[in-house]
């Protein structure tokens, strides 16, 4: 099944105008169901363009471009995916129960339902005994993960992220990055996230997509085989090895022409012996 | 798993800290001790300067002096201030009822919204002083309205002002988010808009309390129906019963801080997310 396909995607901002910005051009990508795929790339590269293209909160100019297999526009009307941004957003006159359960109320769910489906998320985020406290009372990691739960409200197929961890501090960063693992396999979420730091990306993903400015592109895609992440993932050679490849096509440095899962594996290995 | 996380989040050094009801009352004795010894020390400063024979009583009465005429007219400052206090009370809804609504209005259309600034910045320099006494020659000299329209005029501006700049602030994220659940018009505005704007609304709402019963003493030093405050201090003053004025402007005074108080205390009954900060 596939979760998202784009095909030959392009934004440009301002058409036609003396300010003009071609955002994004020809982007194809697949990503299959419970997949983790990242985005990466330095600034203005598009990734957090291409990522509010599959939201829906921006149209592409070119290409096609669908979501759970309907359009990106019926995809959003029908909340098929979940949402989290760089700053929680958390509505600060709402509890964190009543936060949560905000997209399920415009859902039109039941009291009841909604209470419980939002009570059962915040005990995977770990915030079970924060139901009744504001916004405000909580730490920027605390508001993250309120913020992760309201993503994941809903039972999406599909949970968007755009540097959800950006403002947090290291410590706070690696336990959420393993929260957010256990609850996409939890849930089996396919999930497309945005960050621009390399080792985030590659403990997290299957598939890292690197991406390129002026014009924004995709110019490689990187295929991560890690197994099961833990403690010991982010000390071990493969993960390492998956840096130092994702760090070469950042830089442009040719990087071995497939990207099929075998050929990366011999690929780390070559660097691993280097 | 689940508990493992709970204990970490737990051991959050940055958790919250958890205000109990004791600690919390004790703040407010210590935020009201300080201007209450303030208050009397300068009350008694006052007091002694005047028995010293610095200040003339008929320029400054003393202390004492006041006191002494407002109890003696308790019942008349009784009667005034609830003839006052209701002016103020009706003029303050209704510019607050026109100051939100014109504030929706021009925040949901952009041109009204570029109109609407100047002309409520007029209107809010016109003078009360030049207003009130066209106003009560419009009316009948036992109408209370013109009192009431100079209030509503002089509280429409700060509500208005502050409501309009709190629909406008919207978090960005908030507005994707809410495209994100497919959420617009009404529904943004009821979720979203509203609820953003409360403490901006009664930020312009607390300012307006204490303007809405200032406008209402003054209006009255200008004709019209004479059963306010304001027209037992212009009588009182001249007569030059200055401790029975003084006394007035005491009530006056009072009259003020209620008002302010309630609306203080709306505020944190209808912003309860701002008080567990």
């Amino acid at each position: 099944m596939t979760a998202v396909a784009l095909s030959g995607v392009g934004k440009v901002f301002n058409a036609g105008r003396a300010d003009q910005v071609v955002a994004l051009t020809g982007v194809d990508l697949t990503v299959d169901s419970g997949q983790f795929v990242s985005l990466i790339g330095p600034s203005g590269c598009g990734k957090s363009t291409l990522l509010r293209l599959v939201a829906d909160l921006i149209q592409p100019t070119s290409g096609t471009l669908t979501v759970a297999g309907k359009p990106a526009r019926k995809a959003r009307l029908d909340q098929e995916y979940g949402i989290a941004f760089q700053q929680a957003g958390l509505f600060e006159w709402r509890t964190v129960l009543r936060n949560v359960e905000l997209p399920l109320e415009l859902r039109g769910t039941g009291r009841r339902e909604r209470k419980r489906r939002a009570e059962e998320m915040l005990e995977l985020v770990g915030l079970a005994d924060f139901t009744g406290h504001y916004p405000a009372q909580l730490s920027g990691g605390m508001q993250q993960r309120v913020a992760i739960a309201r993503a994941l409200a809903v039972h999406p197929l599909l949970l968007l992220m755009d540097e959800p961890f950006g403002a947090l501090d290291e410590m706070t960063r690696e336990r959420l990055q393993d929260e957010l693992l256990r609850i996409c396999a939890q849930t089996g979420t396919s999930t497309i996230f945005v960050t621009h730091s390399i080792p985030e990306a590659v403990y997290l993903s299957d598939r890292v997509v690197v991406m390129s400015p002026r014009p924004g592109r995709i110019t490689d895609v990187i295929e991560i085989d890690l197994g099961p992440r833990s403690e010991a993932t982010r000390q071990s050679a493969g993960f390492f090895a998956g840096i130092t490849k994702v760090r070469r096509a950042l830089r442009g440095t040719p990087a071995p022409t497939s990207s099929s899962p075998s050929a990366s594996s011999s690929a780390s290995a070559e660097v691993t012996a280097s | 798993m689940t508990a493992a996380v709970d204990k970490i989040a737990a051991a959050d050094p940055t958790a919250p800290v958890v205000v109990g009801r004791q600690r919390r009352s004790r703040g407010f004795l210590r935020g009201l001790l300080p201007p209450l010894i303030v208050g009397i020390g300068g009350l008694a400063l006052w007091e002694l300067i005047v028995k010293a024979g610095r200040i003339a009583p008929f320029i400054l009465p003393a202390p004492s002096a006041i006191w002494e005429q407002f109890w003696l007219s308790r019942s008349v400052i009784w009667q005034t201030g609830l003839a006052t206090g209701a002016n103020a009370f009706v003029g303050l809804i209704a510019g607050a009822v026109v100051g939100i609504l014109g504030a929706m209005a021009a925040s949901r259309f952009r041109l009204l919204g570029e109109v609407s600034i100047p002309v409520a910045a007029a209107l809010n320099a016109l003078p009360i002083i030049a207003l009130a006494p066209i106003l009560n020659n419009m009316f009948d000299s036992t109408s209370s309205i013109p009192r009431r329209v100079v209030v509503s005029i002089v509280v429409f501006f700060p509500v208005f002002i502050n409501t309009l700049r709190g629909l406008r602030e919207v978090n960005p994220t908030h507005r994707e988010l809410m495209d994100s659940y497919a959420a617009g018009g009404w529904t943004f505005t009821r979720l979203v808009r509203l609820p953003g704007a409360l403490p901006f609304v009664f930020t312009g709402l607390r300012q307006a309390s204490s303007l809405a019963v200032i406008a209402a003493v003054v209006a009255e030093y200008f004709g019209g129906l004479q059963d306010g405050l304001g027209s037992r201090i212009t009588s009182a003053a001249s007569n030059t019963a200055y401790p029975r004025a003084w006394a007035f402007v005491v009530g006056a005074c009072v009259l003020g801080l209620v008002f302010y108080a309630v609306s203080l205390g709306l505020e944190r009954l209808a912003t309860p997310w701002r008080r567990s900060r």
